[in-house]
């Protein structure tokens, strides 16, 4: 199938036409082609890549599977998900990720990269067989314990080593446990109000500064998953400033939503890390414009409706986002120059950075003739109001109901196929 | 200029049915028969239901005590917790309940209230005296009748029967609490 | 009126002091004489459903009900359907199929009471949620201070103890704060929540003695010493607790409460517990009534 994408911006540029054939973007030369899509008042975006995702398949079918998670990813603008490692089975062996990622090829959304875990079962003991999944089919690159910290410093210390023999990564969900044990919410007013136990912005804070001088003592790289307090920003820019190889994202939720949601004990605003302050919120949308913080990433945590219908102490920990991720970022203005939306800034803070720290190389390609036809068409017009029903995640833990966002993903492609065409998904 | 059309008047100010010297008159003529019925008032007490009730029954006393020299103990008796309406109206504010010494076993106790209507609060009062004791028998004292009884209820001593409509309404000042001694008929059709 | 009572932000100073109002007129009603039983709420089904075991707040809001003729179930968690896992919101839809017109829930996770005021359509009544309010106790401690000192409106309240997982300690500051009363807490800094409102913190118990109408001794759990908030039980009680020399540096009028069940010797000597200062048996008679006054207003007009 060929398409003829007409009169569409390149990451905000003067439009184009692009002519998609044979899984790549190319000049558009005359040829017929099987579909024309109006490209009119489109920006095309190399595919977004999520390098934090929950797709609960092994264990939890009944709130997500690969299939509809990567079907929510496509229509959010997504061209590859990176599957955590939290699931049941744990994904801490070749074979759970190469399942994993089979089910991903055969669903077809989006590429599904597994991280894998760092310790056996997401103990914080021992050592998981990194090195295996590394070889695996699935060929793993990141590893991470998250919804669990490696807290241990040793075990810590000796996985930045480890993975170092095939350019791996640890992603650190930072979160000292003995800081935060029953902790519900952010530490502070809200909490102490509504009496759920507090979860500190030092129990993170220590742990990054930890992990920082780790990864610098042992010259490995470290990611930091879903930043979010301001004091963890200043960690990370000494950090960056002295050299150290560290990464960050921040949530899209992180971006917008602050700790006084939790008044109404309605779980859905339930998340670990927490929700913080509206200081924290401005500390983390400037550290994103200016780089501080690297990526967006989802941390799309969809969750039966038993698990949040209850009472707020009994709840998982989670909201989804890979269908507003887009929306909510281009809403905080994080990614804007001189009041208009900075395109290559997004592309490089949802695109091409998390791709590279994912060593994921199909994906974070620009748009332009020569380019994998990995990409998607974003109408920046349009808004939309937020109905958790409307969805293809299974779960409907949305936290931005009744939020009306900008823009809207019209069309997604992977590898010259379309997975995403008039805002539905093609299969 | 006045208006010549009493009922528009009457919906907006209301008409006067008793005037100051009116209600004393009432009053008055409710302590002598009082006196009369009650062979001087003998083992009586008078209850006043809040809030109207209250000042009535403080007065029936005091001109009894005018004309015979005799003191008829008064208490009051709120019956909001006995009423059968809760359900329809908000929850509304306790008045206060005071039983004078001796309590009501075996005595003759007068109700007082300001106007007797439907007899529902009547109704009420007689279940919140039957919780505080047994009377030899109850009585009710009430300034005015307006008719449209809801359940088999009359008063043994009435200041004036005022005949009314449905879509009317009575109000009455006492200077205790109004400060002004007044009976007044609200509402009705506007010709 | 308010339709639940969820936690002590839900009244204003208005409804506050009409509950107050209507508790002293059923104390003298039902205290003392022989009218123990009002037909007010005849009809009326109130639920209490409690998932903690709480002997005195159970019966204390039981006698509230009954004494105003309402029918009472209790539901509570052990060897119901509950300990087999069925969750709040499926026995929140029994209670309504059973046509509860209130439920007076006790809960150990906070914020249940708001959940289950999704899910039913009757008055909820908090009975004390995980860490967070106790609505009518705090009802009933400012029932009891106007009681015995006339007033709350510039009264100086010090609250001792752990208030950190207090919920007592919460609702007393959210509520004395509506009725105009300044409160102070005091306790060791690992007891104190961060960023508290509408409260000052003292770590110094007897430097506000002198300055306090009110002293509010809370109970100590044992297991926080062994969660590092203070080194021994003796430290505690040396620096925290109430006894016979503290409380002669409090005011001729001062009183001492004590929300109960105390631990003796620990928080609170002895000698300060059976002082006639001390209001803990008075605070158990007018939990009853000021229960009674919520559940009245709550549901008489509806």
């Amino acid at each position: 199938m060929a398409y003829l994408i007409t009169n569409v911006s390149v990451l905000g540029a003067e439009p184009r036409d692009l002519y998609i054939d044979g899984g790549v973007i190319a000049e558009h030369k005359g040829e017929e082609p099987d579909h024309i899509i109006d490209g009119t008042g489109l920006v095309a975006l190399p595919g977004l890549v999520d390098l934090h995702t929950h797709l609960r398949e092994p264990g939890r079918e009944d709130a997500e599977t690969v299939e509809t998670g990567s079907r929510a990813a496509a229509l959010g603008g997504y061209t590859a998900v990176c599957a955590m490692a939290n699931t049941s089975p744990v994904a801490d062996t070749a074979g759970v990720v190469e399942q994993v990622w089979r089910l991903g090829r055969e669903a077809g959304l989006v590429d599904v990269q597994p991280i894998g875990a760092v310790t056996v079962g997401l103990a914080g003991e021992r050592l998981a067989e990194l090195g295996a999944m590394a070889d695996s089919a699935a060929t793993v690159r990141i590893f991470s314990d998250d919804g669990h910290c490696v807290a241990d410093p040793r075990l810590m210390r000796r996985a930045l080593e480890y993975v170092k023999a095939f350019d791996g990564v640890i992603a650190q969900h930072a979160e000292e446990p003995r800081l935060t044990e029953g902790a519900q919410m952010h530490e502070g007013e809200v909490a102490t109000r509504l009496g759920l136990t507090g979860w500190p912005a030092v129990a993170e804070e220590a742990i990054i500064a930890r992990d920082v001088l780790l990864a610098e003592h042992v010259g490995s790289r470290l990611h930091v998953c879903h930043l979010s307090t301001a004091g963890s920003v200043e960690v990370v820019r000494q950090a960056k400033a002295r050299g150290v190889r560290v990464t960050a994202e921040v949530t899209p939720h992180h971006l917008v939503l602050t700790h006084e949601r939790a008044e109404s004990y309605d779980p859905v605003f339930k998340v670990n890390p927490p929700l913080r302050t509206p200081d924290d919120v401005k500390a983390l949308r400037a550290a994103l414009a200016e780089g501080i913080i690297d990526i967006v990433a989802t941390d799309h945590a969809p969750h039966a409706v038993e698990d949040k219908e209850c009472e707020w102490a009994y709840a998982r920990p989670g909201m989804v986002g890979l269908e507003t991720a887009l929306s909510v970022v281009l809403s905080t203005g994080s990614l804007e120059k001189d009041g208009e939306i900075d395109w290559d800034l997004v592309a490089e803070r949802m695109s091409r950075t998390p791709a590279r720290i994912a060593g994921l190389t199909d994906h974070g390609h620009d748009p332009l003739p020569g380019a994998p036809a990995t990409f998607t068409l974003v109408d920046p017009a349009a808004t939309r109001t937020v109905d958790p029903v409307e969805t293809a995640s299974r779960s409907k833990n949305n936290p931005y109901a009744g939020m009306s966002l900008p823009g809207r993903i019209v069309a997604t492609f992977l590898r010259g196929e379309p997975t995403v065409l008039d805002g539905k998904a093609t299969k | 200029m006045a208006s010549q059309n009493a009922a528009p008047d009457q919906a907006r100010t209301g008409k006067v049915i008793l005037a100051e010297t009116d209600v004393h008159r009432v009053v008055d003529r409710i302590a002598h028969q009082i006196l009369e019925k009650t062979e001087g008032a003998r083992e009586t007490v008078l209850f006043g239901i809040p809030t109207r009730g209250v000042p009535l029954a403080k007065r029936l006393s005091a001109r009894i005590h005018a004309f015979e020299g005799i003191a008829v103990p008064v208490g009051t008796l709120d019956v909001t917790l006995y009423r059968d309406d809760l359900r329809l109206k908000a929850a509304r504010a306790l008045g206060p309940t005071d039983v004078p010494p001796g309590g009501v076993d075996g005595r003759r106790v007068i109700l007082v209230d300001d106007v007797l209507f439907s007899g529902r609060t009547v109704r009420a009062a007689l279940d919140a005296l039957g919780d505080l004791g047994r009377p030899s028998s109850v009585q009710l004292a009430v300034l005015v009748d307006r008719g449209h009884r809801e359940l088999p209820i009359r008063a043994d001593y009435v200041g004036k029967n005022i005949p009314t409509a449905l879509s009317e309404s009575v109000r009455v000042s006492l200077a205790e609490i109004d400060g002004t001694d007044e009976v007044k008929l609200y509402g009705g059709e506007v010709q | 009126m308010i339709k639940h009572l969820r936690d002590a932000g839900d009244l204003d100073a208005g409804n506050a002091t009409l509950i107050l109002d209507t508790a002293r007129e059923l104390a003298r009603l039902t205290g003392g004489r022989e009218v123990k039983k009002l037909p007010t709420l005849r009809g009326r089904t109130v639920v209490n459903l409690f998932y903690e075991d709480s002997t005195r707040t159970r019966i204390s809001f039981e006698a509230a009900a009954k004494r105003l003729s309402a029918d009472v179930i209790n539901f509570s968690a052990k060897g119901s359907s509950v300990s087999k896992g069925e969750s709040l919101k499926d026995t929140a839809l029994t209670l309504q199929a059973m046509g509860a017109d209130a439920v007076v829930i006790r809960h150990g996770a906070s914020g249940a009471p708001h959940r289950l005021a999704n899910w039913v359509d009757g008055s909820v009544v908090n009975a004390g949620d995980g860490t967070h309010e106790h609505p009518t106790q705090a009802l009933l401690d400012a029932f009891t201070m106007r009681e015995r000192l006339g007033r709350l409106a510039g009264l100086n309240v010090t609250i001792v103890g752990d208030v950190l997982h207090s919920r007592v300690a919460r609702s007393n500051v959210v509520l004395l704060a509506t009725l105009g009363a300044k409160v102070t807490l005091v306790g060791p800094p690992t007891l104190i929540p961060v960023d508290i409102a509408s409260a000052e913190v003292s770590y110094d118990l007897d430097a506000v003695l002198p300055t306090s109408d009110v002293v509010m001794m809370l109970r100590v759990q044992h297991e926080r010493m062994n969660a590092s908030y203070f080194p021994s039980a003796r430290e505690y009680s040396r620096r925290y607790g109430m006894d016979g020399a503290r409380m002669a540096r409090l005011p001729e009028h001062a009183i001492v409460m004590h929300p109960g069940p105390m631990n003796r010797g620990m928080e609170i000597s002895p000698e300060v517990a059976d002082s006639p200062r001390s209001t803990i048996v008075e605070q158990v008679a007018n939990g009853v009534s000021v229960r009674m006054a919520v559940l009245y207003l709550l549901l008489g007009g509806k």
